[in-house]
């Protein structure tokens, strides 16, 4: 591990515009191209915004903490809430009939989609751990 | 996020600046799109050519808001989407339910 970051926030949404401006300092930092830098800062907010929302149900007594791991050639961000736990397998493919319409669910697809790997792990103490990871792919677009 | 409202015969063009997020974005949108509706407007097109930022709660809110005026008996058409936007409609098969201009005219025509 080169640079590891470690933050702590309440759990507002008012956060998340400061946690996308750290996302987005990390990417610039490492070099990620300009699609690759927002597909990541996006990813980051819907897995926050799960965590704060979902997660902590908006508990301001509850923390969200997001860790930013720097290797040469990955960046690895974790998300962990302070809530009662979460089965990721449970959330309906939101590409499936009338889940098409639905306004919401598809915070997790597109953090599937824009990640090369994301993993929810369930926490000791109860919360939930999200873990994803994107590879940084020099001379390429990096997006999709 | 910003909108300002512009009117070509019945048509009401909504022109969309900055991010559609949790909270303030997609309220803006929600507020706007129901005063037309209760003013009796029944044919909208979201200019999004200047939404520089859109979250997954963003589309949803375009879904939600396609529902809205279609059940009300009304027309939706999206204008200029970005790259961005296009890409996250598309992945999650949107696109086929969204009826998408890159010319204003021919949105304002496609109204009949």
């Amino acid at each position: 591990m080169v640079n590891a970051i470690e933050v702590m926030i309440g759990s507002a949404l008012d956060n998340l515009d400061l946690v996308q401006a750290l996302t987005d300092s990390v990417t610039a930092f490492m070099k990620f191209d300009e699609d690759a830098a927002h597909w990541v800062g996006m990813s980051v907010r819907e897995s926050v915004t799960n965590a704060i929302q979902h997660g902590n149900k908006l508990d301001l007594d509850k923390k969200v903490e997001i860790s930013y791991g720097m290797e040469p050639e990955r960046l690895t961000v974790t998300v962990r809430d302070q809530g009662g736990g979460f089965q990721a397998d449970a959330i309906p493919n939101p590409l499936e009939g009338d889940n098409l319409l639905k306004p919401s669910g598809r915070g997790i697809f597109y953090m599937r989609t824009f990640m090369d790997e994301v993993d929810f792990r369930p926490l000791a103490t109860g919360g939930t751990e999200v873990h994803m990871v994107k590879m940084l792919k020099r001379g390429t677009s990096g997006s999709l | 996020m910003e909108i300002k409202k512009r009117e070509v015969g019945d048509i009401r063009i909504l022109d969309c600046s900055g991010k559609i997020t949790l909270g303030e974005g997609t309220m803006t949108v929600r507020n706007t799109v129901r005063d037309i509706l209760n003013a009796g407007g029944k044919k909208i097109i979201l200019n999004l050519g200047d939404v520089n930022y859109v979250d997954s709660s963003g589309i949803g809110e375009l879904v939600s808001t396609y529902t809205t005026v279609t059940n009300g008996g009304g027309q939706l058409k999206l204008l200029h989407l970005t790259k961005k936007i296009q890409e996250l409609l598309a992945i999650t098969k949107l696109l086929t339910v969204f009826q998408v201009f890159e010319d204003e005219q021919a949105a304002i025509a496609s109204f009949g």
